[in-house]
């Protein structure tokens, strides 16, 4: 499929001639195919369409690049919009002024939460930090033994209250727990939920305003198709996300919900999911996603070269 | 204007759902050719893909003029229509075994709902008086099988179980041996989740098949492909990869409680030929609808 995109891409754009300067008719025909190729990634019917716009506005009159032939030249603005729209502000996790920092992870079901929670936690551990886990799903079946278990993998203590204790008090008696510990990042894991679910997202922002959080981050799935606007977009309403982890990247969705999301919620992609495997979370690369979106690495490499 | 204001502004409109919007477009215009891109767009929006979206529309445009409509506000019956055809192209009932138990082995990606699914599942078919006994035969996730034994726990029904790590073959081989033992009618087999580029992963799966094949000599009378209802153009990745290694005879569609339409599904089933079987509409035990064609298409085409 990406192959298949990727040469029909290329050969639409074969047929611009260079002339000097992006002409009108150039760049619409390019951005049709760059239109199925972004929708083909998953990136929401809306975004693609202020996306297409925004960019064949920028494009047109451009001079081409000597080295570049006109449909490099689009490809190359569209690479440059992609990523800039990615990247932007640094992606850093807010440290709080007086530890300890309080980062909570959000999201649909399933999402990646727990994972990512066992793998930020590893991460904080290997700069000397002193994390705490607090398991404040008590809806999933077994929610509390699977962070129990990545605790122990990533050898970082857990503190639970059970299922029978509402998470608003769960957390509030986390904190207290992470100040008896001399824990300096307390790592908060929220059951899955549905953003309409109005009880549950009330729930969320109790617990929220119970804690104070550097940090709420929303976990998103690479596979996620066109709905991740209305996911990110009422997340971040209710919740003012602060950030987004990205999850199993490892697959070979093309992750065009990022796009999305960053779209709707202006939050930075901080971190991304590899994997199933207990490894420190990675630093978001704006770059290389956007090339994996368009889907198209030689033209780009060819690009960079120029 | 900053670059994110003039997205967020742009995605307003879409806080109206799909027919509400298309709804508008019905009511006020003659059938013309911007009608149809309007409904393109929303079959995109329903994550449809370029391609189901577009022969959609042409099958909808052929229905339109074969019945002679020429207002807009006759065109939600056709799409539901085209869709439910599109969608009943395969047979959606479950396969039993004629004699001895029925094996159904549940697969998919990392996440998707396979555990719950068992769970209601298992629920549904108790409720018809089968006996059913559960395999946790993923030993790889933490807590995965202690997440299958809380199942068990609510409907009320044994799991067979190793422990973490332990080969996931074995344990289908075990739960085998224990449903003819107990004369079970289903023996439902959960399995880790594995994203389908993962071959080795793969590779894994399609030994399980293979001991259950040999075990039980017509199984599994059912491979059941869940698929998360907010994925993608991954999805239909999902369909072929996972059909190639182990024949998968339906699809499972979850998470259709919250906004996401599921519109994967129909190139899936129109592409790869695997009917849909059951839909998933919560985390409770009794959010599990067998597939119903129409019901489907007019969920995602009507308010
Ligand atoms: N391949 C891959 N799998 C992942 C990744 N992150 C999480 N997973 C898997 O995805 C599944 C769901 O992960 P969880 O961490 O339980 O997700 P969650 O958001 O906590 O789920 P709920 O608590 O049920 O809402 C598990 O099988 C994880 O092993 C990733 O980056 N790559
Ligand atoms: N809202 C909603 N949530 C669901 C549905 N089905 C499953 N879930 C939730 O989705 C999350 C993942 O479900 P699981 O059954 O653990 O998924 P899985 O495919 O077994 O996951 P892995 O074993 O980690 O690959 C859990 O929080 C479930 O409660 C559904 O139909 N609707
Ligand atoms: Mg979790
Ligand atoms: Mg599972």
């Amino acid at each position: 499929m990406l192959e298949g995109l990727s040469s029909s891409l290329q050969k639409a754009l074969g047929k611009l001639r260079s002339k000097g300067k992006l002409t009108e008719s150039d760049v619409q025909e390019a951005m049709r195919e760059v239109r199925l190729a972004l929708l083909a990634a998953d990136v929401n019917v809306k975004v693609v369409r202020d996306f297409v716009a925004r960019v064949r506005e920028r494009a047109v009159g451009q001079d081409v690049q000597k080295s570049l032939t006109p449909g490099q030249q689009v490809i190359k603005i569209v690479y440059e919009e992609l990523t800039e729209l990615m990247g932007g502000t640094q992606a850093r996790i807010q440290m709080a002024a007086k530890p300890p920092t309080v980062i909570m992870l959000v999201g649909l079901q399933g999402a990646g939460k727990t994972t990512a929670i066992a793998k930020l936690g590893l991460a904080f551990r290997q700069h000397q930090h002193r994390p705490l886990l607090v398991a404040a799903d008590v809806y999933r079946p077994a929610a509390i033994d699977q962070l129990h278990v990545l605790g122990r993998q990533v050898d970082i203590p857990v503190f639970d209250m059970g299922t029978e204790t509402n998470p608003v008090d769960i957390v509030r008696n986390g904190m207290a727990e992470a100040e008896r510990q001399g824990a300096d990042v307390v790592l908060v894991d929220t059951a899955g939920r549905l953003h309409i679910d109005d009880a549950l997202m009330t729930e969320l922002e109790d617990m929220k305003s119970t804690i104070e959080p550097s940090e709420v981050l929303l976990v998103v799935d690479a596979m996620t198709g066109q709905d991740a606007v209305h996911v990110a977009e009422t997340f971040h309403e209710r919740l003012g996300v602060t950030g987004v982890i990205l999850t199993k990247l490892d697959g070979d969705a093309r992750g065009g919900a990022a796009l999305t999301v960053r779209a709707v919620t202006g939050c930075a992609i901080k971190y991304v999911g590899l994997g199933e495997k207990i490894e420190p979370l990675e630093p978001f690369h704006p770059d290389r996603l956007a090339s994996r979106i368009l889907g198209m690495g030689d033209v780009l490499s060819l690009i960079e070269r120029a | 204007m900053g670059l994110f204001d003039r997205f967020k502004k742009g995605l307003q409109k879409s806080r109206t759902s799909l027919v509400e919007r298309l709804g508008n477009v019905f009511r006020s215009r003659k059938l013309d050719e911007s009608v149809y891109e309007e409904m393109e767009e929303a079959f995109i929006a329903a994550d449809m893909g370029v391609e189901t979206a577009f022969a959609l529309v042409e099958d909808v445009r052929a229905l339109a003029r074969k019945n002679k409509v020429e207002n807009a506000e006759q065109l939600p019956e056709l799409m539901v229509e085209a869709m439910s055809k599109m969608l009943s192209e395969q047979d959606s009932e479950m396969r039993f075994a004629t004699d001895g138990p029925t094996l159904v082995l549940m697969v998919g990606v990392n996440g998707a709902g396979k555990t719950t699914t068992i769970g209601k599942l298992a629920h549904y078919y108790l409720t018809e008086g089968k006996r059913v006994l559960l395999a946790a035969a993923d030993t790889f996730r933490a807590a995965a099988i202690e997440q299958l034994l809380a199942w068990g726990d609510r409907v009320d029904c044994d799991v067979i179980r190793h422990t973490q790590g332990a080969d996931p073959a074995a344990v289908i081989f075990d739960a085998i041996q224990a449903g003819r033992a107990r004369n079970a009618d289903i023996i439902l087999c959960d399995t880790a989740g594995r994203l389908q580029n993962k071959t080795h992963l793969m590779a894994e799966l399609a030994k399980i098949h293979k001991v259950a094949a040999r075990e039980l000599p017509g199984s599994p009378h059912e491979v059941l492909l869940v698929i998360d209802g907010t994925t993608g153009q991954n999805g239909l990745n999902q369909a072929k990869v996972f059909k190639e290694v182990v024949d998968v005879s339906g699809i499972v569609v979850t998470k259709l409680d919250g906004t996401a339409k599921g519109g994967i599904v129909l190139p899936i089933v129109h592409e790869q030929g695997i009917p849909v079987k059951w839909i998933g509409l919560g985390e409770g035990m009794d959010d599990l609808q067998p597939f119903d064609a129409t019901a489907f298409a007019e969920a995602v085409c009507k308010p």
